[in-house]
């Protein structure tokens, strides 16, 4: 005979495993990972990033038709170009989905839960910052390698410089990534509501972008080559761009680039200071916010 | 029993207040009740001895661990339940459970076992796969509280668990603490500003008020017989009354009662005698025990201190927090 009963057997203590920093660390990067798109929460909260994940896919599926149908293999986008062409749609997403990240936490005021508990401020800062980025990452690097494998397919020639353009790419994607998730969660994480710190996103990001390339355009008329290159600077995407075109063999594709290889350098300095300032000031508001 | 939390000269000051002043205390494993009005330092008082906020002056310890020091150490053994609103509402209970284990470095099996099992104790089943946000605030309070204990805590801070609550989800809350206490085999320290609650399920309260120590005794120190008796008859209260001060009783009314002073076991037999000859109906006759509110209250009659308890009111005494009362207090 064959009865299953349920018992009630108390509460019972845990003698397992506790694990360490690492773990927790990579728990919290997962989670914020997933957060980014929308998974573990409502459909809803999955709708915005996908849609815009497809959006990203479209003009390298279109591009890649036109070079098979058309024979046309100059017709492929330059690796690194294809986010500065694309940087409407992953400025939306990093105003969509940073406030997720850098926030959500803060404003429902779950912050103190993790600091309570053997979590370290500057774990968790990181492995928000490792997770927007990836989740960027993914965002961007995955057109530019159905370009590439596209290319394999419809045979487009040199395909050794291709294969090292698409690093380039890849490389180019990464670094905007950062940059991307760092600007995002920083302002994100001083909007805590929501829709402001959307807004304010879009804003630093978008507005930046208009105000220098129109400032590049008026330095050029006037015959200011140089200054225009180092504008580029000023808004994250043509500084990136500054990066992949004089580092990392791409093609120019904002208005300008500092001249030369220091130009280069000095974006990727840029770069490397926004980050590690935005670490600082994400650990210290995580901090006040943990007291809350 | 080593204490599980003791303090020493703990002081807290911000640039406008002094939420802790020169605080020492010992609580002893158990229910520990922590009461004080709003804004009496409770809160900040958690938050230092979880190691958040470093005190301005003293020093303490959490299960034998200094909290300057092992901070980290003390946060792997405790839990915590916020006061305030802490759950994210696009996430399921269940989820967001799970995630707090792991933030205590339980592997992914064991926390989603933890979890659910946690969520049982705490009395929710079907609802904890739906948003935390359609919860009720006793639904939520219970999640707050589940995501305290995931981890299986040697201690767990409780900060206002019954805030908010609907009477009988108060009952139920206060039921599971207890249990926690006794059953789970896990210390509490519990903070309200209701003491009527922690008296029910406390073994220890310790009072503070503006940041400073007021009382840290066993309950029933609190609740020990005051010396007074309460009479009630159904009618002829003012006769029995006055029957019994021709005796030199010392009787006064209160509302339909009669309180009289027990001056010695004669008492007693007065009264029945009195009711006897009068022909009243006894309705009751009891000791009067005192309540942990009488603290905080300015007394309206003077009771006499039970004896043993040298901590326990007269008037004046009352916001005195002279370590002699201390030692006498805490047992």
């Amino acid at each position: 005979m064959n009865v299953s009963t349920i018992h009630d057997i108390g509460y019972r203590h845990y003698e397992g495993k506790r694990l360490g920093r690492a773990y927790v660390t990579r728990s919290m990067f997962v989670h914020n990972l997933r957060a980014a798109y929308g998974l573990g929460r409502p459909a809803r909260a999955k709708v915005m990033p996908f849609i815009l994940a497809g959006i990203m896919l479209l003009p390298a599926v279109g591009d890649i038709a036109v070079v098979a149908i058309a024979k046309r293999p100059e017709a492929l986008f330059p690796y690194t170009r294809y986010q500065f062409m694309l940087q409407l749609i992953i400025s939306i997403f990093v105003a969509t989905q940073a406030p997720v990240l850098a926030s959500r936490e803060i404003r429902f005021h779950s912050v103190p839960l993790y600091f309570s508990r053997p979590v370290v401020h500057l774990d968790l800062v990181l492995a928000k910052l490792a997770a927007f980025t990836t989740a960027l990452f993914a965002l961007t690097a995955i057109p530019i390698t159905v370009l590439y494998v596209g290319g394999l397919v419809t045979q487009v020639p040199d395909s050794g410089e291709q294969l090292l353009h698409y690093l380039g790419g890849l490389a180019a994607c990464l670094l905007l990534s950062l940059v991307l998730g760092a600007i995002g969660l920083v302002v994100a994480a001083f909007t805590p509501r929501r829709g402001f710190g959307v807004a304010a996103v879009i804003a630093v990001l978008l507005v930046s972008g208009v105000l220098v390339s129109i400032v590049q355009g008026i330095t050029q008329n006037t015959g200011h080559w140089t200054l225009s290159g180092w504008l580029g600077l000023f808004t994250p995407y043509s500084l990136v761009d500054a990066v992949a075109y004089r580092l990392l063999g791409g093609k120019l594709s904002a208005v300008a680039a500092p001249p030369g290889v220091g130009g280069g350098v000095a974006a990727l300095a840029v770069c490397a200071a926004i980050v590690l300032g935005a670490v600082t000031v994400l650990y210290a508001r995580f901090r006040k916010a943990g007291l809350s | 029993m080593p204490p599980i939390i003791a303090t020493r000269g703990l002081s807290m000051r911000f640039p406008r207040v002094t939420a802790l002043d020169d605080l020492t205390l010992a609580a002893p494993p158990g229910v520990v009740g922590l009461v004080g009005a709003n804004g009496a330092g409770k809160s900040t008082l958690i938050k230092i001895l979880l190691g958040l906020l470093p005190p301005s002056a003293g020093g303490a310890e959490v299960l034998g661990l200094d909290i300057a020091r092992q901070g980290d150490q003390i946060r792997r053994l405790v839990g915590f339940m916020p006061e305030y609103e802490c759950l994210p509402p696009d996430v399921s209970a269940t989820e967001f459970v799970v995630h707090m284990a792991r933030m205590c470095g339980l592997p992914p099996s064991a926390a989603r076992e933890r979890a659910a099992d946690t969520l049982r104790h705490v009395g929710l089943y079907e609802e904890r796969y739906r948003p935390i946000g359609g919860y009720s605030t006793g639904m939520r309070q219970r999640v707050k509280l589940a995501q305290a204990l995931v981890h299986d805590p040697r201690l767990v801070f409780l900060d206002e668990p019954t805030n908010g609550l609907d009477p009988a989800g108060r009952d139920e809350m206060l039921g599971l603490i207890r249990r926690i206490g006794t059953e789970f085999g896990i210390s509490v320290l519990v903070t309200s500003h209701l003491l009527g609650e922690l008296e029910r399920i406390c073994d220890h309260v310790i009072v503070i008020d503006g940041g400073k120590l007021l009382r840290s005794q066993a309950v029933e120190a609190y609740t020990e017989a005051s010396g007074v008796l309460v009479v009630e008859v159904d009618e002829g209260r003012d006769d029995l009354g006055r029957w019994l001060h021709e005796r030199g009783v010392a009787v006064r009314p209160e509302g339909r009662l009669l309180v009289i002073d027990i001056g010695d076991e004669t008492v007693y037999d007065l009264v029945r005698d009195g009711a006897a000859e009068l022909e009243l109906r006894l309705v009751r006759m009891e000791q009067r025990r005192h309540h942990i509110e009488e603290i905080f209250s300015v007394a309206p009659q003077n009771v006499p201190g039970p004896p043993g308890a040298p901590g326990t009111p007269g008037a004046q005494s009352r916001l005195e927090t002279s370590a002699e009362e201390l030692r006498g207090g805490a047992r």
